[in-house]
């Protein structure tokens, strides 16, 4: 795909350096049949450097985890080669079954039926923890 | 629905609430003994713990109400694979409250999500144990007649004890608060709980190995017990066990009205020839936990509309 211009599809944009790979492994891009690219490093003039990742697809995409690994990004939503809204993403209050708490004594580790839930518990420093057993999600 | 999950789930307005409600049980008994006539505590305990159910249930006793439950995982349907979700919903049609203790963090908040009357988190693994924070700050509140304005020294095993932590997460929300922590270098309070509890309430606090040095500050030594468990090596635990054992000698420089706390079970950490001193409060503490419990429990059926 010409990685400059996507006819419908979502650019993820202003990245911090480095948090694209981890970005595209939460929001489960690897799946998708559609041509997706993670641009790593792009010069930029507000941020020294960043990442871009790019969705030649309508799909949808959840924004929750977007804000969570990297609120500081912003989505670009493109139809028909046209940019039709452009957000950025607040920080989630909670997020569901993206981040699975690893304490083996978490009541998760024993009941494979529960929702994994991270619950945002300190904004200032960007600090979410397991909804059951408060271990710190990183 | 209300339920008790993390001593935090209240606020410092409620927990007096509950402090006053304890104070005119124990005034008061007689006019207690019926309040919760023809309801009913379940208590589901997945790991044993016969201390606090049975503070439970002489709480829901003492109310008027019965008592249905079991004491360990394996007499219960858990045993058979049920999950503590469908457990929640099946006591809900049985009982009118659920004390809850389970060996994993966070079963009684799962309980609470899918139950439909209260949930009372009795000890789940090593995170919380509200009812026991309650206890200490009843003990707290009687011995002193406030909650403020205490300096409060914590000592022997701050890193794993769970009651260290709840209790000090309950007394960053008063005024005056300082907090000494006495304990082993291997030992220490988590750094977390230093820094998301104590400095960010601006508490002041000191960390020291020795007992000795900070005692004539202390209003209240909340001990814990060392355990062997805890160290890597036996040599480590043998060389500083004693250090964190309670003796009368130890008390020469403590205040007139210090209050000696203590969670129990207690090992040897706290001397037996200090339990005949006006200044040993953690019998008392075992008492006040059913205080608390029975006003908890009345707190909260009234909450759920069943009483
Ligand atoms: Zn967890």
């Amino acid at each position: 795909m010409n990685i400059d211009s996507i006819q419908n599809g979502i650019v993820i944009d202003h990245i911090t350096a480095g948090q694209g790979m981890r970005l595209y492994d939460l929001l489960g891009l690897e799946k998708l049949d559609c041509s997706v690219a993670i641009i790593k490093n792009v010069v930029s003039g507000k941020m020294g450097k960043k990442d871009i990742i790019k969705i030649d697809s309508g799909i949808h995409v959840n924004f929750d985890v977007i804000g969570y690994v990297d609120p500081g990004a912003t989505v670009n939503i493109i139809r028909d080669g046209k940019l039709v809204e452009k957000r950025t993403i607040d920080m989630p209050e909670t997020l569901t079954n993206v981040i699975f708490c690893k304490n083996p004594r978490c009541i998760t580790s024993t009941e494979q039926e529960l929702k994994h839930v991270v619950k945002l518990t300190d904004r200032k420093n960007k600090v979410y923890r397991c909804l059951y057993c408060e271990t710190k999600a990183n | 629905m209300r339920s008790l999950i993390d001593i935090l789930d209240f606020s410092v307005d409620e927990l007096q609430e509950l402090i006053d409600t304890a104070n005119d049980i124990i005034a008061h008994p007689e006019s207690y003994s019926e309040r919760c006539r023809g309801r009913k505590l379940a208590t589901l305990f997945f790991e044993p713990s016969t201390r606090t159910r049975l503070s439970f249930e002489a709480a829901m006793y003492e109310l008027g109400g019965n008592v249905i439950g079991f004491a360990e995982a394996k007499s219960s349907s858990a045993a058979k694979g049920e999950s503590v979700a469908d457990t929640a919903r099946v006591i809900s049609c049985y009982a009118d409250i659920i004390a809850m203790r389970h060996p994993k963090e966070g079963a009684p908040l799962v309980a609470a999500m899918n139950a439909s009357i209260p949930v009372i988190n009795a000890g789940d693994g090593g995170h919380n144990h509200p009812t026991q924070t309650l206890a200490d700050l009843l003990t707290i509140y009687r011995e002193k007649g406030r909650l403020d304005h205490l300096t409060v020294g914590f000592c022997g095993d701050l890193k794993f004890g769970r009651t260290v932590h709840s209790l000090i997460n309950a007394l960053s929300r008063y005024e005056g608060i300082k907090v000494v922590l006495i304990s082993p270098e291997e030992l220490k309070l988590p750094s977390y709980v230093k820094k998301d509890v104590l400095a960010a309430n601006n508490i002041p606090y000191v960390q020291t190995t020795d007992l000795e040095s900070v005692m004539p500050e202390l209003d209240i030594l909340y001990m814990t017990r060392v355990q062997r468990e805890r160290f890597f090596n036996e040599e480590d635990y043998l060389r500083l066990k004693d250090s964190y054992i309670l003796t009368p000698e130890r008390l020469w420089n403590a205040k007139e009205d210090l209050s000696i706390l203590h969670p129990l079970p207690r090992v040897n950490e706290i001397s037996v020839a200090i339990d005949d001193d006006p200044r040993a409060c953690y019998f008392k503490q075992v008492l006040y936990g059913k205080y608390m419990r029975m006003a908890l429990i009345l707190k909260l059926l009234k909450e759920a509309g069943r009483i």
